[in-house]
């Protein structure tokens, strides 16, 4: 499968999606002028992912911000890992930060996705 | 020459860091953002404050690039708005202002104030209905979340009001508090 490796920037997250080296990463900060449109390649990896995924796949979540537009696409890239067999996330918050920490229970609690929290 | 003073006073006694008044668009954003962001990082702001405060400001400034419109003042089409940040001992002022179509302004209102009805908890369960409701994104981009997120994030009740302008418009004015520590 094609690799995804976007750069961040001070708008976007990087992202990178690599089946061979398996690494499944969203991390920085997410308020894109149009999310659904920065979303769409993403999604659409990992619907063809999902045909014929690694036997474990665990997506790092590690965001610093992301805006309410992008909360709304992050739920869907966490939906579409609900077709993935053995899916799993690891949702990375700064220790301190409540917000990020309570946006990753009240997605955990919004998908069908087994999920860690993790603070660093 | 003397408004340049006056402006200069104005801002100090109502504790401005930064006005913005103009078009709005992500670029500006940005830059807003960056500079508002300086400006807390030169006094070392606690960084939970921070992220709450570039929160409310994202949402603001966004809000305004999507559903700020143009009308029409005498024979100048006008397509601006304002964006303001009073920084007080004791808590951040985020402010817009931005002119909408008088036939909004009810629907606004009415969701402004059902936000400011509810508590923590309301809010959290209004997010979470809205972002699982699965209508996708309006046809401006939003989620519908930013006025719940601005509340949510600033624990305060958010403060509007709307003047009204000539034709079919009015200004909406917008106040979030976001306290520090």
């Amino acid at each position: 499968m094609e690799i995804i490796n976007l750069e961040g920037t001070e708008d976007t997250p990087k992202i990178i999606l690599d089946k061979t080296n398996k690494i499944f990463e969203i991390s920085g900060r997410s308020l894109p002028e149009d999310s659904a449109e920065f979303y769409q390649p993403i999604l659409d990896w990992l619907a063809e992912y999902a045909k014929d995924p690694l036997p474990e796949t665990i997506f790092d979540f590690k965001l610093e911000y992301f805006n309410t537009a992008s909360s709304k696409l992050i739920l869907d890239v966490l939906t579409s890992l609900e077709d993935i067999t053995n899916a799993k996330v690891h949702w990375y918050f700064y220790e301190e930060d409540e917000d990020m920490e309570e946006a990753g229970e009240e997605f955990s609690e919004l998908v069908d996705v087994e999920f860690e929290l993790m603070p660093y | 020459m003397k408004y340049i003073y006056d402006m200069h006073q104005m801002m100090l006694k109502n504790n401005i860091i930064l006005v913005y008044e103009g078009e709005f668009t992500q670029e500006i954003t940005k830059s807003v953002l960056a500079m508002a962001e300086r400006n807390m990082d030169s006094i070392g702001e606690e960084s939970g404050i921070k992220r709450k405060v570039f929160n409310v400001m994202v949402e603001c400034l966004q809000n305004i690039v999507k559903h700020g419109e143009e009308y029409i003042s005498g024979e100048k089409q006008i397509n601006t708005a304002i964006f303001m940040i009073g920084k007080h001992k004791d808590s951040y002022i985020i402010t817009s202002g931005n002119p909408i179509r008088n036939d909004l302004v009810e629907n606004l209102r009415e969701k402004l104030d059902m936000i400011n009805s509810l508590d923590k908890e309301g809010l959290k369960s209004l997010y979470k209905d809205i972002i699982k409701s699965g209508t996708g994104l309006t046809e401006k981009g939003g989620a519908g979340l930013g006025f719940v997120d601005m509340a949510r994030k600033s624990g305060q009740k958010l403060e509007y009001g709307f003047e009204p302008l000539k034709g079919d418009h009015s200004f909406f004015s917008l106040k979030t508090t976001v306290p520090r520590g």
